[in-house]
């Protein structure tokens, strides 16, 4: 259980104003200039020792991805911090918050990762879909400007680094760090094959690092609270605070930070008020956005939710955004529903997704309403084996695994509806 | 080098080498769709999965990942082989099974893959996908259903033709291929695209529905359209050429053919002179070829001959009637038709020395007087690659072109070329390897020539390895007409003014015929157009895919054509009209057979007997060298309609009216 003094987000509910006067009197922005005058090394070194893992899903540690940037950026080849601010994961909503009630915290975060980095300036591409919040970001960031935190000589610092935001026009691809980079540079937001990674050759052919809003917005608290303080927070290898979204079938769903580990349990019961209906009520639950297999109830219960333990039950932490199923479910028109998101918003550039994702929804269909035959399954379940892996980005992986978990856990009644159904496809006249 | 083991054979790759080229060079065949040697890589079709360790336990992309030191690569392990199956599944599934009514049927990269890769049948059971068709000019078919967003030709667009024209739109299973507001494709390039699709979602429309590739007996030629020398392969069914593709030549024309050369060929069947005729009161009337024959001795010209050539002719054919015109007492031979009298002292001031293959890795080009994209379309693409690629400047003098790449145009003043500004020759003195293009329209204008010549000599231009100084010629006649002594100090004025009694035009349709009023005009050629309307005697030849030949590209290269079919009706090869003239009129010309012929050619001008560049030193002539202040042409005013056989045909008449003169088509409604 977080304490409230060891919480980041301390607007995370909006009860104070965004603005910037505000955020510095939560803390926000006070002497920035220290921070930054510890040097890029001595920053880097601290994120390295708290243990901050990427909150973008795949959980890469945040130190040492600002360490692969050049040391030396060429005079014609800067550097450049993307922030990925194009939360568009089904269950995800915590940089939506960040952003609305918290901003200058990502600002101040991208001028000091930005500068650890040696980066020239931070591009935070925006959802296209946060009308709102894109507008208090615009004003957060005029006023970072106003108040010299930004731009030459960004908060008395000595370093010059600029904030740009740019809004995405809703496609969930361009949350891909490749495809968010293409699009930033005005192309059809498509993946990049890699390598090179983004850290050689990224935006505009320049080093570039992607980083989630959440990654970049804990950094100025932790290298103020200092990495010892972070890193007593949680488990082995999870450390630290995590906001979790809980949305679904909670008597409060909620978006809360709380540290690593918690027990899936635990964070029900004290901030969703319970599963509705009681914890035997609990059918499954997606615990880290759309992405990740669903795990049943049983397996779910006190699994600690972090990076490892949500990995132990053959599931992930993703976003942590996790999706609550009651017993009223249903999980197969649920999956079938996820299935047509990721068939929907596949780029449709390499062949096993743009094929696949398409196959797979359309079979999702037919498994919904029983309209198949039982060995169907195990052909579905070969076309997502198909597809994962397969593929230039992550989608795929994303497209497949939802149905591997529920093929996994739920096969039964998936064989109940075919067989309810009359167990077979009528002869087309 | 880097050593990497490919299904336990160990082989070193030289650095900077993809896994599939390791593959490859272990002997290993790797299924491909997307990946082309000649465009960049999209890694999006990812039937060339391998697996690979060290790295994650999954397939990877062999086209896009760097071989690396000590790597182990398996194409044949079950990880490999599932994968195949995996991809060939997915792209088969809403691939139309309309394979007998496609024209890719055949030569199908989808259908051979899928028979070796793919598994035997289809666990689809779905609805499959349709796509409506797009409009992407008079040579490009679409069947878009067919597509499988291998994005070759949006590559192509982009990369090698310079329009970018050609764009996926939507996506995820709606994705499609199509051109910008599904308008023409504007590009001189555009039937690459057929070649390179590897479905039958781009094919040929001239060619549609024509013949099966098994049907096609396949000859090795060179095409004639242009001086560029492109490597071609001829199909032919029977007595037809159906149509013209490209063969690799990195030397010249990588594997890209311009649209005129690919579909000037329907034109081969059309308009042809298929029988002599002799001009009576006025009139062509048919005739044997002892008529014709007799007619040219009734003229009695004594040594009152000359020869034109015009831009389709080749060696041999020009070499026979060199041999009949000095049998009989003459030199008048030309082959510039349209009054070009550039010196020609020195073959090296009027050839491509820097060559085709080295254009791309020149440092800056200066263009003079020339539409690259129009006189040479195959040599523009190699400046293309260095402007494109490596940022070259590339300065033009004359009318502004869009050369389908970012150039500076200093003006259009032939005085210009005597006194550039100071940026530009700065620029070229510094650069290593400056390139200087003199087109026709520079040649057509006194002192332009010795300016430039003198201008290559002040910036360097001309070193040890490097030669700068080039000269880009249009008709694919002209260096071997140049090497066999078709030319007057004063072009064809000389040989008008010399009033000559008889005159054979070997194919020359451009001359303006009323200064050959006075003259029995012998037309010796294929197709009924300008020459043969203006002329007294018809002699019926053969075309260029209908003759063995030998020609000269304007590099210099000597190249050889072999016959695919034989010529309509009473026409006859070219040196065969002339040696069977040569008995009428009373002459020998030294030789029986085309062998003999050839030999003869070789004897006279060595060169022609050895394939590949031609040496011609490197001797500058003394010019004036300097130009009047005037406006430069181009001497090409349509770029399809170049030459008879283009006039002839129904495509090159339809391009030219729809991409150059913007006439509107509608398509019927099916």
């Amino acid at each position: 259980m977080l304490a409230d003094k060891d919480r980041i987000f301390t607007n995370l509910y909006g009860f104070q104003p965004w603005n910037l006067s505000s955020a510095q009197m939560r803390g926000d922005w006070d002497n920035t200039k220290d921070i930054i005058a510890r040097g890029q090394d001595a920053i880097i070194e601290e994120i390295k020792a708290s243990g901050l893992r990427g909150r973008g899903g795949a959980g890469f540690p945040t130190g040492l991805k600002w360490s692969f940037m050049p040391k030396e950026p060429r005079e014609d080849r800067p550097s450049f911090l993307v922030i990925n601010a194009d939360e568009s994961e089904p269950g995800s909503c915590k940089d939506r918050e960040i952003i609305r009630h918290d901003p200058h915290k990502l600002i101040e975060g991208a001028l000091i990762a930005g500068f650890a980095m040696r980066a020239r300036a931070a591009y935070i591409y925006i959802r296209g879909e946060f009308i709102a919040e894109a507008k208090t970001l615009f004003a957060a960031v005029q006023e970072a400007y106003d108040a010299g935190l930004l731009g030459k000589n960004a908060a008395g610092s000595g370093y010059d680094f600029d904030v740009f935001v740019h809004r995405g026009a809703g496609a969930y691809i361009c949350g891909e760090e490749t495809a968010m980079i293409e699009s930033l540079e005005g192309k059809k937001g498509q993946p990049r094959l890699k390598p090179p990674f983004p850290a050689g050759a990224g935006l505009y052919g320049c080093p570039t690092t992607v980083n989630n809003v959440e990654s970049i917005a804990v950094v100025p608290t932790i290298l103020r609270r200092g990495s010892g303080w972070f890193s007593s927070i949680g488990r082995e290898g999870n450390k630290g605070t995590k906001l979790f979204q809980i949305s679904g079938h909670v008597n409060t769903p909620c978006v809360v930070e709380e540290e690593m580990g918690i027990t899936f349990r635990e964070l029900i019961d004290r901030h969703c008020g319970g599963i509705r209906g009681g914890w035997d009520n609990l059918l499954a639950v997606i615990p880290g956005g759309s992405s990740v297999p669903l795990v049943p109830a049983e397996q779910i219960m006190d699994c600690p939710m972090d990076f490892d333990g949500l990995k132990a039950v053959g599931s992930g932490l993703g976003t942590a955004a996790a999706i609550v199923m009651d017993k009223s479910t249903d999980i197969v028109q649920a999956i079938s529903r996820i299935s047509y998101f990721y068939k929907h918003e596949s780029c449709g550039q390499c062949t096993p997704c743009r094929e696949g994702t398409g196959w797979m929804w359309r079979v999702m269909e037919r498994m919904r309403t029983g309209d198949a035959q039982i060995e169907e399954i195990d052909t579905l379940f070969d076309v997502t084996k198909q597809v994962e892996g397969h593929t230039i980005c992550a989608l795929g992986d994303a497209a497949a695994w939802p149905i591997q978990g529920l093929i996994r856990h739920f096969r039964p009644e998936m064989e109940r509806r075919i067989r309810e159904n009359g167990g077979m496809m009528e002869a087309a006249e | 080098m880097v050593k990497v083991t490919v299904d336990g054979q160990e082989l070193e790759v030289p650095q900077g080498a993809t896994v599939l080229q390791a593959c490859e060079m272990a002997g290993k065949e790797i299924p491909r769709f997307c990946y082309h040697e000649r465009l960049s890589i999209a890694g999006n079709c990812r039937m060339c999965l391998v697996e690979v360790s060290p790295g994650p336990p999954k397939p990877q992309a062999s086209c896009a990942l760097p071989a690396a030191e000590g790597q182990v690569i398996k194409t044949d392990s079950p990880m490999v082989k599932k994968a195949r199956e995996g991809v060939m599944e997915f792209l088969l599934i809403n691939h139309p099974l309309d394979c007998p009514i496609c024209d890719q049927g055949g030569e199908c990269d989808l259908q051979d893959q899928s028979v070796a890769y793919g598994r035997g049948g289809s666990r689809y059971d779905e609805n499959k996908r349709a796509v409506t068709e797009k409009y992407m000019g008079p040579i490009v078919k679409t069947v878009m259903t067919r597509c499988i967003q291998c994005t070759r030709c949006v590559r192509f667009a982009e990369e090698v033709a310079g329009v970018e024209e050609i764009g996926a739109i939507y996506r995820g299973e709606n994705m499609q291929i199509t051109s910008y507001l599904e308008r023409a494709v504007n590009s001189e390039l555009s039937g690459n695209v057929v070649d390179l699709c590897p479905v039958g979602a781009l094919t040929s429309k001239p060619y549609a529905f024509e013949a099966r590739p098994w049907e096609l007996t396949k000859t090795m030629g060179i095409d004639m359209t242009d001086a560029v020398g492109t490597n071609v392969r001829i199909d032919s069914r029977g007595r037809q050429v159906l149509r013209v593709l490209p063969r690799v030549n990195d030397d010249v024309n990588e594997e890209w053919a311009s649209d005129k050369t690919r579909h000037h060929v329907d034109g081969l069947i059309l308009r042809r002179l298929d029988r002599p005729f002799v001009r009576k009161d006025g009139k062509l009337v048919e005739a044997s070829w002892g008529e014709a024959f007799a007619a040219i001795k009734a003229v009695n010209a004594g040594s009152s001959v000359a020869a034109i050539a015009g831009d389709m002719a080749d060696c041999e054919t020009m070499f026979a009637a060199k041999a009949l015109v000095s049998a009989l007492g003459s030199n008048l031979l030309e082959g510039r038709q349209t009054g070009l009298k550039y010196d020609v002292s020195s073959l090296s001031a009027v050839n491509f020395n820097t060559s085709i293959a080295q254009a791309e890795n020149a440092d800056l080009v200066l263009l003079v007087g020339t539409n690259l994209r129009w006189e040479a379309p195959l040599i523009n693409t190699r400046i293309r690659k260095a402007a494109w690629k490596r940022g070259v400047k590339v300065y033009t003098i004359g009318q502004d072109i869009d050369q389908s790449y970012k150039t500076q145009h200093l003006g259009n003043d032939a005085s210009l070329v005597a006194n550039l500004p100071a940026d530009v020759l700065e620029a070229l003195s510094k650069a290593e390897r400056p390139m200087i293009i003199a087109g026709g329209g520079a040649l057509a204008i006194d002192g332009v020539h010795g300016a430039l010549l003198a201008l290559a000599d002040k910036v360097g231009a001309v070193k040890d390895g490097w030669n700068g100084f080039n000269v880009v010629h249009f008709s694919a006649a002209r260096m071997g007409s140049l090497m066999l002594g078709y030319a007057q100090v004063g072009g064809i004025a000389d040989i008008i003014a010399a009033k000559p009694k008889l005159a054979f035009f070997l194919g020359a349709d451009e001359v303006d015929f009323t200064n050959f009023a006075g003259t029995v005009k012998v037309y010796v050629g294929h197709h009924g157009d300008k020459g043969a309307h203006a002329a007294d005697i018809i002699l019926p030849a053969a075309a260029w895919t209908e003759k063995d030949f030998t020609t000269v590209n304007t590099e210099g290269r000597v190249q050889r054509s072999e016959r695919a079919v034989f010529a309509p009706g009473d026409a006859r090869e070219d040196w065969s009209i002339f040696r069977a003239l040569a008995d009428t009129l009373g002459v020998s010309l030294g030789f029986d057979s085309f062998d003999a012929c050839r030999a003869a050619m070789v004897a006279e001008v060595p060169a022609l007997g050895v394939e590949g560049l031609a040496d011609y030193g490197w001797t500058v002539p003394k010019l004036p060298s300097n130009p009047e202040a005037r406006e430069i042409g181009t001497p090409i005013k349509d770029f399809y309609l170049t030459n008879a056989i283009c006039r002839a045909s129904p495509t090159m008449q339809r391009c030219s009216d729809e991409l150059i003169h913007g006439v509107e088509f509608v398509e019927a409604a099916e």
